[in-house]
């Protein structure tokens, strides 16, 4: 008998309804958009889901003007007690639409099922439900307690619905309106979000959906009537943000890319540290900004470590983003897939060694199989440029002194990760890396409580947590 | 062994040896097991499961009150789970006391379900050696063909670890039999009282290296008892064991596991931390009572696509 | 009786010179510039600093900076502090310069001298207690000790504003307290208090390098300094160009600084903890408990 072959489990799409083309929200209505259209698709399978609208710099004005009226007229005007109520609200619907969110949220991404239903939605309703709380004691904060004004909000890809959250949670907790554009590729449960707001009654215009690429998100961010920018996507679009800014009153915040050392010492818990490594760089296949992609191995440990990092990743599920057991879902796009793809190339020919575990890649859609490349130095490009996708660059280091060197050697720091059974070196490694974020003895853990963001090049600000309010009030 | 000097000459040795193991994160160990229970088993996967579950349960009864007619009943339960459905198969064992070994060795010969014993002064194990092993030799001596014998956990505890080690490789001499045969060794760690998982990684080692043929979780007498993160750390030090040694050692976590949807997540585990070559009765058992019933249960649900009822299967 | 009339003693004038690296250099690029009293007279030359002299200055200030920022925040507090009390003790000295450069009474001159001086033990103070105020624990929905804390951002640019000693101390101190090192560009209105008070913090326990002084034109060294990628931050305070302000949060994007921009405050007014913030980085930490 063929050993415990997993049958297909797949969660039923039937409960999402994609309509088959999609307006702005704006003023707490969908309309028209004003500019042209695009189409997105299900990266597992290429299949057009639907027809979004593209918001034009009219469109933009439009909201940003819905966005003013609404924290003129309403917003900024109500007891925080009362602006509470709203979030708390949305944070039950989010959490009574979790299925419908969490289908959507895979289709339209890519990602594992288990990622978006475990992870990514869960933690979008529990980030409004923690920023509900603070609307009625933002004079605790710290920060004072007057809102800013309209923020325009500019998210990426990875994970959809909950950097909406991290973005519109704290936003609307500290009285502000917001304009906020998810990305190109994955609208669809920000469009979602949308309808949660009408349900929730949520007052026209306090948040304002638009859809599109780039240049929506330009006109967002240079629009006069902005007073606040929140973005989180690559670095060189966050230094252009900076740019645009530059000389205005407007605030900004930014959260960008990162090159994360995963640093692995010989008295780790071994078995631990591997599914650390694994979760920190496959999870939502790589598509994260803070993923260990560069593992640090100390060397006296490093064929061990190696022998049951390939053990385990070869029991990693590619496939079906919609099937339970799948660990690692779809490449979001063709062009990233073209990106991963070019620099794993790149790690080929500057003489590192790849592996991949095996694995089947469906012949529709964007697929890439986890892979590490060893032998790579800092003086390899797959050491120092974030490649976005589930590829790890292995390194070895000799001493504590020299992992943290070579940690910090990056024009990044979003986030460090160190294994170790010793309290001491634990202790003496976080304080000298120059990261956001140290995980210790574990990886990508998110939490609304716990402020997140960079150190350097990885951006300015934090979201989460009490130092989230910061970006929103003055 | 080989040239290679054995840890196991004082405790002071072995204590090197146990505590230069990889340290155990318990919340990563415990998130671990925990994501792996999410994997969903249906359809063809969960009969598989369902069917090889069966063959791995070492069907248990350890009360005071057991007679011979329950050990009667119980043995042919191991052998016909399912008196409708010839294609269901046998458990690999029923385990009991070492007095009523005799009883269930007359029902089970031929069979090729194992009769298991506790021994060693279960499940304490608070005796002197002698009466432990006089107590394994019996139930060797009754037919036994496995014996689940019990670390000393307060040694352990104390750090007298030559005396477990010592302990387990004579109570392994007791399982010889006059014609050069032995009964199968469990050795079981008692994991709810050691406690932490470094202590059950240790145990698991000090066990293997003393000769165990499997290591067992718990004796079902202390809570808590199996649990899935303790039985992972058994199963990722056999794998390990294997690596270092070459050598197979088998995993029976036992008590409190007792739904279907319990066993299939150990089947997982076993799958997705050691692989499949100990997705076996030889190499994987499950300690049960309850679990039987509703493993038939999900069977013919299974089978017949309706949920069934206690009337039907047979209650022992 | 008669005496001859002693001729009039010539007096020795000092020679202004830059702060970098806890030396006194003149200008690499040989430069001068005349600082005028208030009436117009001539006070002194000033060195006029070069983007080599900004180069410099960071490269020292970069230099320092690991060993200022892993000193104990309570030891960095008493360098703090001890330059308050070496600036009390030539406060006549700061006076005549206020009144000579700025032309104010000798009331006001020893109004601003008293605010320097507590701005500076105010600061001193904070550098143990900063954390405890903007960190703390997380309450995470989980197993984990999670806590948050403050850090320095590293090497931070200043363009100090006009207010030759209090402007001066109010933008300098909480970025040093918190154990950032700072590239300072004195006002270039009045450069010769900066350099003054940079003979004070020579004097005192702080390491050299941690505080470095320029005097020179914002328009041409703030734009190196705005460019240089081994700067974290920038405190644009003292450019009163909103053009050139512009141009140097610009510049400052390359590395993604932290931009402190320009804006009307009232330096003899409480200062709140921006000052200090804005040069801090949050650091998250995440740890599991478990047995």
């Amino acid at each position: 008998m063929e050993p415990f072959p997993y049958a297909p489990a797949p969660e039923s799409p039937a409960i999402v309804d994609i309509r088959p083309s999609y307006g702005l929200f704006v003023g707490g209505e969908f309309v028209d958009g004003r500019g042209t259209s695009f189409k997105t698709v299900n990266p597992a399978t290429e299949e057009v889901l639907a027809e979004i609208a593209e918001a034009s710099p009219a469109d933009v004005d439009r909201a940003v003007q819905a966005a003013r009226t609404a924290y003129d007229a309403v917003w900024s005007r109500m007891p925080g007690s009362e602006r509470a109520k709203y979030l708390f609200r949305i944070a039950r619907i989010i959490a009574e639409r979790s299925r419908e969110l969490a289908v959507l949220e895979s289709i339209d991404n890519g990602k594992p099922i288990r990622e978006s239903r475990d992870v990514d939605v869960p933690i979008a309703a529990a980030h409004f439900f923690y920023y509900a709380g603070w609307a009625d004691k933002l004079e605790h904060s710290g920060f004072g307690s007057t809102p800013l004004g309209v923020a325009a909000q500019v998210i990426p890809w990875n994970f959809p619905l909950l950097m909406l959250a991290w973005k519109i949670a704290p936003a609307l907790a500290c009285g502000n309106t917001v304009v906020l554009k998810p990305a190109e590729t994955t609208p669809l449960t920000a469009l979602l979000f949308a309808e949660i707001c009408q349900q929730a009654d949520l007052p026209p215009g306090v948040v304002n959906i638009l859809t599109g690429a780039g240049s929506t998100g330009q006109a967002m961010v240079t629009h006069p009537g902005i007073d606040k920018v929140a973005f989180t996507g690559s670095t060189e679009v966050g230094k252009a943000i900076a740019r645009a800014v530059a000389g205005t009153d407007k605030r900004v915040t930014l959260e960008l890319g990162g090159k994360a050392a995963n640093i692995v010492f010989d008295d780790a818990p071994i078995d631990q540290a591997v599914e650390g490594i694994v979760d920190g760089i496959f999870f939502n296949q790589g598509h994260v900004c803070c993923a260990g992609s560069r593992l640090l191995v100390q060397e006296s440990v490093y064929d061990d470590v190696l022998e049951r990092l390939k053990r385990r990743m070869s029991t990693l599920r590619l496939g079906d983003p919609l099937d339970k057991n799948t660990d690692v879902g779809a490449i979001n796009s063709s062009e990233q897939l073209l990106r991963i793809r070019a620099l794993a190339e790149v790690g080929d020919a500057e003489g590192a060694d790849r592996w991949s575990a095996p694995c089947d890649l469906p012949t529709s859609g964007f697929w890439f199989p986890p892979t590490l490349f060893t032998g790579v130095t800092q003086a390899h490009r797959i050491a120092r440029e974030e490649i976005f996708g589930p590829v790890l660059s292995v390194l070895t280091f000799r001493t504590p002194a020299e992992a943290v060197e070579k940690a910090n050697n990056t024009p990044y720091g979003l986030s460090a990760g160190v294994w170790s059974d010793k309290g001491s070196r634990i202790l003496w490694m976080a304080d000298r890396l120059k990261a956001g974020v140290v995980w210790s003895n574990t990886f990508n853990k998110f939490d609304p409580t716990s402020p997140f963001g960079g150190y350097k090049e990885s951006g300015y600000g934090r979201e989460g947590g009490r130092h989230g309010l910061e970006g929103y009030l003055r | 062994m080989t040239a290679t000097l054995s840890p196991a000459t004082s405790d002071a040795s072995l204590r090197r040896f146990l505590h230069g193991l990889p340290a155990v994160d318990k919340v990563g160990a415990d998130a671990r097991a925990a994501r792996l229970g999410t994997r969903s088993i249906k359809t063809t996967a969960k009969a598989y499961a369902i069917d090889l579950a069966i063959s791995m349960v070492d069907l248990t009864t350890l009360e005071g009150h057991d007679t011979p007619g329950k050990v009667r009943a119980l043995a042919n339960k191991a052998m016909r789970p399912d008196p409708s459905d010839p294609t269901c198969p046998a458990t690999a064992a029923v385990c009991v006391y070492g007095d009523l070994v005799e009883v269930a060795k007359q029902t089970l010969t031929g069979s090729g379900v194992q009769v298991a014993a506790v021994a060693t002064a279960f499940p304490s194990g608070r005796a002197r050696l002698d009466v432990k092993l006089a107590d394994t030799r019996d139930a060797v001596a009754a037919g036994a063909d496995e014996i689940d014998m019990v670390i000393d956990r307060g040694a352990f505890l104390a750090g007298h670890y030559m005396t477990v080690f010592e302990e387990i490789v004579a109570v392994r001499e007791a399982c010889e039999r006059p014609d050069g045969t032995a009964a199968h060794l469990k050795v079981i760690l008692e994991t709810g009282e050691l406690q932490t998982y470094d202590n059950v990684r240790r145990a698991s080692w000090l066990a293997m290296l003393a000769g165990a043929h499997f290591i067992k979780t718990s004796t079902g007498k202390i809570s808590p008892a199996a649990t899935l993160p303790v039985t992972l750390i058994m199963l990722e030090a056999v794998r390990d064991f294997r690596d270092a040694h070459g050598q197979m050692i088998g995993v029976k976590p036992a008590g409190g596991i007792r739904t279907t949807k319990d066993a299939i997540k150990y089947l997982v585990m076993v799958n997705e931390t050691c692989g499949p070559d100990w997705l076996d009765p030889s190499w994987f058992r499950f300690g049960a009572s309850t679990l039987l019933n509703d493993l038939l249960l999900q069977r013919t649900k299974l089978a017949t696509g309706r949920y069934g009822g206690p009337d039907y299967v047979t209650l022992d | 009786m008669t005496r001859a009339t002693p001729a009039a003693r010539v007096g020795v004038r000092k020679t202004s010179k830059l702060f970098i690296g806890g030396a006194f250099p003149r200008s690499e690029s040989g430069r001068t510039f005349v600082v005028n009293d208030h009436e117009g007279g001539f006070l002194a030359n000033a060195a006029l600093a070069s983007r080599k002299d900004a180069r410099d200055a960071v490269v020292a200030a970069r230099a320092a900076f690991p060993g200022w920022a892993g000193r104990t925040a309570y030891n960095r507090g008493q360098v703090v502090y001890r330059i308050a009390e070496l600036l009390e003790a030539r406060r006549d000295q700061f006076e005549g310069e206020l009144r000579a450069s700025e032309g104010v009474s000798a009331a006001t001159a020893r109004q601003y001298v008293d605010a320097a001086i507590d701005r500076l033990v105010w600061y001193a103070g904070w550098s143990d207690k900063i954390a405890q105020v903007v960190g703390g624990a997380n309450a995470v929905a989980g197993p984990f000790f999670n806590h948050s804390a403050p850090e320095p951002t590293g090497v931070v640019a200043i363009v100090a504003p006009r207010g030759p000693l209090l402007g001066l101390v109010s933008v300098l101190a909480p970025v040093i307290a918190t154990g950032n090192t700072a590239v300072v560009l004195a006002s270039e209105a009045h450069p010769l208090t900066a350099i003054t008070l940079a003979e004070v913090m020579a004097t005192s326990d702080l390491p050299g390098g941690v505080v470095n002084i320029l005097t020179g034109r914002a328009a041409e060294v703030g734009p190196w300094l705005a460019a240089h990628m081994d700067v974290n931050g920038i405190d644009l305070t003292g450019v009163e160009d909103p053009s050139l302000a512009r141009d140097l949060e610009i510049a400052a994007a390359d590395n993604l600084k932290r931009v402190r921009r320009p804006r009307a405050e009232d330096l003899l007014a409480p200062p709140a903890l921006d000052r200090m913030t804005d040069f801090l980085e949050i650091k998250t930490v995440w740890h599991p408990m478990g047995s």
